[in-house]
């Protein structure tokens, strides 16, 4: 089985995670590693997508300054997200080479792991047609945004385990207007490190990975 | 030239969005460097260059869907097919194209390089990039190497001999039009033209269907109505603490917030009761009184405005104007009103203050008569009773038809208006 190596970054800034990203993937890329799911906290952020539109960010730059929120746009796809305290962020850096080369194939995967993970907390997630994402009874819990040079992947998805979900407020949250929830809004008093567990076999039975956990030193 | 289509990144997929061309057209790039991204269901792709080269053509702009397998650009190979040039010749190669301006598209006929190959038998890297470098058409170069090879020597020679030459002709040729030059001697060595400022100066994009609406009704409204705006200082300190006190769980009650437009709204329904002649419409010289309060509500959107109504607004309280805003706008945002949701409108909303305006004179939204702006609520010093007190402030802006309406009647409403927000009594949840 192919190994995958699982890293929690713990808090880390926006940027600062991205360049672990970005290093992770050119040495991927150069078969230097295994593949890599890493997990991430980040400090209140709105990211903007490569098909964002200015038009779902809802609150002018000073506002979000004086809230505390960064403001970055990258790379990844989908529209315009948030992420903060009490979201677990995770960044898969897989070859697709090695699995399948179907970039859809890949976000439903996630999907499911997600959908997965959840079930092991008694939520019962799904799926919504036409909205990526993982979904509990209209709301959206996970967001997921992918990029893919040389079929190798980066960013990733976003669950809300007890997120500040005031926050969202500011976005029109991957331009959708359909409500965002998270694990403890529904009921579920699950912590990170558990839930991150939890992602990190569904994620490693739907992609036939051996993860292997890694302090960060 | 190489084709690059869009490739199919997966089973399923038909068809892909190129979201980003990252070169331009005549840029230089290398094998596997990321040529442009595509978008698929939330994933960015980087799709590589197939070979290295310069981008020629761009056939498939920004933002377009097409199916898989459709040429979205080619790359024209660096060197040629003739035979494999070195990199430091295929470095050279963009620099004569280059010199033609900007806009003219390369025309296909065969590298020069190749054809003079061809009757000048095998040249060095070092010919090839010098007479790249200076455009020299080495047909013209008398070759003194072995077999009639071409040398450096030649060419330094062929160029301190031309210069002259080519200095009396560009003078003499520049004012003549181009069909009455000699057809002989071509000239050799071309001045290269000042350098121009990156693109044109004007861009020439027709207007979208709605922009040429929103154009048309400004200037209709203008033409219209005799527009005067009047503007009244709002202290929004009670609603503010009202709002403070209940945004919490008024968001987990109805998962949205609660913002100021509602109290506003809610406020001009009342006073659009008292004063029924703001909720009219003229008609030839009849005014219309409308029975309904329908307060319509302008939302930015990416490229324009739309205005959708709230109807029988006076009918409903702080917490079903703020859903009918809330629903509003963002189906505004992802153009899935209907039709009759931005008709009937009998008064107007505009909030300016949530882009950061203090105050502004908003156009009237034709046919009604009036249209209140709502500057953004700012904490300010304020004088009461001889002491300094921060309070929260807005502005009002009424503009109104001065046609239907005089001044004091369009103060009396706005101070309405000021009124019950200023002592704002009714009970939110």
């Amino acid at each position: 089985m192919r190994i995958c190596e699982v890293t929690d970054l713990g808090m880390m800034g926006y940027a600062a995670a991205l360049g672990v990203q970005r290093e992770l993937v050119e040495r991927r890329k150069r078969g230097e590693v295994a593949d890599q799911l890493l997990f991430v906290e980040h400090p209140h952020v709105i990211t903007m997508g490569r098909n964002g539109r200015s038009e779902n960010m809802l609150a002018p730059p000073e506002l979000l300054e004086r809230a505390g929120v960064e403001f970055h746009e990258t790379d990844r796809g989908g529209d315009v997200t948030y992420h903060g305290p009490g979201q677990i962020v995770g960044y898969p850096i897989l070859d697709l080479r090695e699995w399948k080369r179907d970039v859809v194939s890949f976000v439903r995967g996630i999907e499911q792991a997600i959908i997965d993970a959840l079930g092991e907390f008694g939520i019962q997630a799904g799926r919504l047609a036409g909205a990526t994402g993982v979904w509990v009874a209209g709301a959206k819990v996970a967001a997921i945004g992918v990029h893919i040079s040389h079929w190798i992947t980066s960013h990733g998805f976003a669950l809300n385990v007890d997120t500040d979900l005031s926050y969202f407020q500011y976005i029109v949250p991957c331009g959708l207007t359909k409500p965002v929830t998270s694990m403890r809004k529904l009921g579920s008093p699950a912590a990170r490190p558990e839930v991150m567990r939890a992602i990190t076999r569904a994620f490693s039975q739907v992609f036939g990975l051996d993860p292997q956990w890694r302090r960060n030193d | 030239m190489t084709d690059v289509v869009m490739p199919q990144m997966g089973e399923s997929i038909v068809e892909g969005t190129l979201t980003k061309w990252l070169k331009k057209a005549g840029d230089r790039v290398e094998r596997d460097e990321p040529l442009f991204e595509i978008s698929t269901d939330k994933v960015d792709t980087e799709i590589p260059s197939p070979v290295a080269g310069v981008l020629r053509d761009v056939l498939v702009q920004e933002g377009a869907t097409v199916g898989i397998n459709t040429v979205v650009g080619r790359v024209e190979e660096a060197g040629g097919s003739a035979a494999p040039a070195p990199p430091a010749v295929a470095e050279q190669a963009p620099a004569v194209e280059e010199q033609a301006p900007a806009e003219v598209r390369p025309a296909p006929q065969p590298p020069a390089p190749a054809a003079a190959e061809e009757s000048a038998g095998p040249l060095s890297p070092l010919v090839r990039k010098m007479s790249r470098e200076y455009n020299i058409d080495l047909k013209q170069v008398k070759g003194t190497g072995a077999g009639g090879r071409i040398t450096k020597q030649d060419l330094e020679n062929y160029m301190a001999q031309q210069g002259a030459r080519t200095m009396a002709a560009s003078v003499q040729a520049a004012p003549r039009p181009a069909p009455s030059l000699p057809a002989a001697p071509p000239p050799p060595l071309e001045v290269p033209p000042v350098p121009r400022a990156e693109g044109p100066r004007t861009r020439v994009e027709p207007m979208s269907a709605m922009r040429q609406k929103i154009a048309e009704h400004m200037v209709f409204s203008q033409r219209t109505s005799a527009h005067v705006t009047t503007v009244h200082k709002v202290d929004m300190t009670r609603v503010a603490k009202m709002r403070g006190q209940h945004k919490e769980a008024f968001r987990q009650r109805y998962g949205f917030s609660l913002t100021f437009l509602p109290f506003v709204t809610r406020a001009a329904a009342a006073a659009l009761r008292q004063f029924p002649i703001v909720n009219a419409s003229i008609e030839g010289t009849n005014i219309l009184y409308h029975n309904e309060i329908n307060i319509g509500i302008a939302v930015a959107l990416e490229n324009g405005l739309i205005v959708p109504v709230i109807r029988d607004a006076d009918e409903k309280n702080i917490v079903g104007l703020q859903r009918s805003i809330v629903d509003l706008s963002t189906r505004a945002r992802s153009r899935q009103l209907k039709p009759d949701e931005i008709q009937g409108g009998t008064f107007s909303i505009t909030n300016f203050g949530s882009f950061g305006s203090v105050f502004a004179t908003p156009v009237i939204n034709q046919p009604q008569v009036a249209i209140l702006g709502v500057g953004s609520v700012e904490k300010e010093p304020v004088v009461i009773d001889d002491a300094i007190a921060i309070r929260s402030m807005c502005y009002l802006a009424l503009t109104f038809d001065h046609r239907l309406i005089d001044g004091a009647l369009g103060d009396q409403f706005t101070g309405h208006v000021k009124h019950i927000l200023e002592t704002w009594a009714e009970e939110i949840l």
